[in-house]
């Protein structure tokens, strides 16, 4: 019998012997470990109180990431950055600041996270990695200090599933409306503790930021990781980012999966989460909603690729009146990206409020709050009840919420 | 050794119309307007508090409560608050039809001993159960009345040794 990509990435980051099954418990050695500003002086704080000095086995695979709360809004976040900051001139451990953007983004930029490689941090969207086909895993303060120390903690073996995505949309589509899709097909438990290989023609084609969106979401499938077979291009973008060999795993013909599905993509249209739940999806051509705020970015959806989507909507045109749109690129190098491509002149112009890179509103609401009955489009991941503030958040790709700031309402008569 | 049978009074986490809540995430058990917080004394106070109909759950809480919650519990983000904030307070276990992976490793890792599996309707707050942690069964006046997923051999491990720390040292000998 064969091996999924989640089996091979383990038995070779394992040093128990044998060849990892399901529901064996390993020690996962782990290749980049990494804290962000939330959770990161939690890490510290754990290092210290447990360990007497010799607090991080490898500061070259280590780092700490800020880009929750960046730059930081209140003394708290200012504190806990600064504590991170100090420990990492104590130890040798990198620090991207709340200059850099998102870290899971950035870590791909910088080509310490490429195919195969295991990487932990503290931030549920890690898996996002399985964009390239690496294992990424989110996890608590606890784990990440663990493996700051070791360089390594248990794991539970997950079972693998597989789903192949069938048919070719012919209409307007993104890879938004297509994670959505598959999140509004099987639901917010959908894959609950799994790991998903995704296949089909239409993930194929997906290029590098489309990957990373579908990636992303998996957390609101309640899969572990959502792996996608690395393509010429993304094997050539990890190549050039990491400066050397990378060693990309694939899945045996006969690996076994505890479940396969099938999902027809080719009827796919501009979709949307509508609150208070990303598996509850619906057509936008259902739709007529007012709208007072567009918020474009996250580490789902800010890309450049996003950013252009979005250009490409707004360029020439100005958002309604009444409407504030704010986009906010995923790293510094899509912002300056942004800047050689003249995206940020177009969104500028057609009056959206342009921020410093980073995660936005998710983590701490830096940017894309919402007050009681204030209707938001988001390119974000997650619309849950009071998460963004009181208001009611739709999830929507950068050309929907676009096109929800030209028009002042999401859906309805264009 | 620690106790390997917990005895406390349940929350049966319900909305308005009775049901146990799914997808109660990380956000309604912990929201992230206390992601700043790190001390572990101040997080109770504001557990549950973005979770609809149980905003005041810090305010009932008592020492040795076992919470009971329907699918998908403690999804959304990594934070350990989001288990921390029921140890401030004195939960001692948590039973969940299912639970959100990183929230279970949470779990684990703090040495808090949750438990998935369903729980009879019957059941109403303040009722006291009594968990075998080895095997999954839990009773009422030593009478069985369901059976829940045994906790695993790491997760009974880390449990006796306190936490993901102390299980590390143990092994290190």
């Amino acid at each position: 019998m064969g091996n999924t990509v989640l089996e091979k990435i383990f038995a070779r980051h394992s040093s128990d012997d044998a060849a990892p099954e399901p529901g064996d418990v390993i020690w996962l050695d782990v290749d980049l470990r990494t804290a962000r500003d939330f959770g990161g002086a939690s890490v510290v704080k754990h290092l210290k109180r447990n360990y007497d000095g010799d607090y991080v086995a490898d500061p070259d695979k280590t780092a700490f990431t800020f880009d929750c709360n960046a730059p930081a809004k209140t003394p708290e976040y200012a504190d806990n950055q600064h504590i991170c900051r100090r420990f990492a001139r104590d130890t040798g451990v990198p620090v991207y600041d709340v200059d850099q953007g998102i870290g899971t983004h950035v870590m791909l930029e910088q080509g310490r996270i490429a195919p195969g490689v295991t990487a932990v941090g503290t931030d549920s969207h890690y898996n996002i990695v399985g964009a390239v086909g690496a294992f990424g895993q989110g996890m608590g303060d606890m784990d990440i200090a663990f493996t700051f120390k070791t360089g390594r903690t248990w794991f539970e073996v997950p079972e693998s599933m597989k789903i192949t995505l069938t048919g070719m949309p012919d209409g307007e589509w993104s890879a938004k409306d297509l994670t959505l899709k598959v999140l509004g097909e099987i639901g917010s438990t959908g894959a609950l503790g799994k790991a998903v290989e995704f296949e089909g023609d239409v993930v194929e084609q997906l290029g590098l930021a489309g990957r990373i969106t579908l990636s992303s979401m998996m957390t609101e499938m309640g899969g572990i990781i959502g792996f996608i077979q690395p393509n010429n291009e993304v094997l050539r973008f990890c190549r050039e980012r990491s400066g050397g060999d990378v060693q990309p795993v694939y899945a045996d013909d006969d690996a076994a999966y505890s479940e396969e599905i099938e999902i027809d993509v080719s009827d796919l249209e501009p979709l949307v989460a509508a609150p208070y739940s990303p598996a509850n999806v619906k057509p936008v051509s259902e739709l007529n909603i007012p709208v007072d705020t567009v918020f474009i970015g996250s580490c789902t959806n800010g890309r450049l690729e996003d950013m252009q989507a979005a250009a490409d909507v707004l360029r020439g045109n100005h958002i309604a009146e009444g409407v504030t749109a704010k986009v906010v690129p995923a790293t510094r190098e899509v912002w300056e990206r942004m800047l050689q491509s003249g995206a940020l002149r177009e969104l500028h112009e057609a009056g959206a409020l342009i921020s410093n890179p980073g995660c936005g509103g998710c983590a701490s609401g830096q940017i894309g709050m919402t007050g009681r009955h204030e209707v938001q489009v988001s390119t974000s991941n997650r619309n849950f009840k009071g998460k963004q503030g009181p208001g009611e958040t739709y999830l929507a790709s950068p050309a929907t919420a676009a096109r929800a700031a030209l028009a002042g309402h999401l859906g309805g008569a264009a | 050794m620690k106790p390997t049978t917990l005895t406390g009074r349940v929350w049966m986490l319900r909305d308005g119309s009775g049901e146990l809540i799914d997808d109660i995430d990380t956000d309604m058990i912990f929201h992230n307007q206390y992601l700043h917080i790190t001390d572990i004394d101040e997080m109770g106070q504001y557990a549950l508090d973005n979770l609809t109909g149980w905003e005041d759950f810090a305010e009932r809480a008592e020492e040795g409560d076992i919470l009971v919650a329907g699918e998908n519990f403690g999804s959304g983000s990594s934070r350990q608050q989001a288990v921390d904030c029921f140890i401030a307070l004195g939960v001692q276990a948590i039973i969940a039809k299912s639970f959100g992976a990183i929230y279970k490793r949470n779990a684990i890792n703090s040495g808090l001993p949750v438990l998935a599996g369903e729980m009879p309707d019957s059941l109403e707050n303040r009722d006291t159960i009594t968990i075998d942690l080895a095997s999954g069964a839990v009773t009422t006046n030593d009478k069985k009345i369901a059976m829940l997923e045994p906790m695993s051999q790491v997760q009974l491990d880390i449990y006796q040794a306190g936490d993901l720390f102390a299980y590390g040292k143990t092994l290190e000998k």
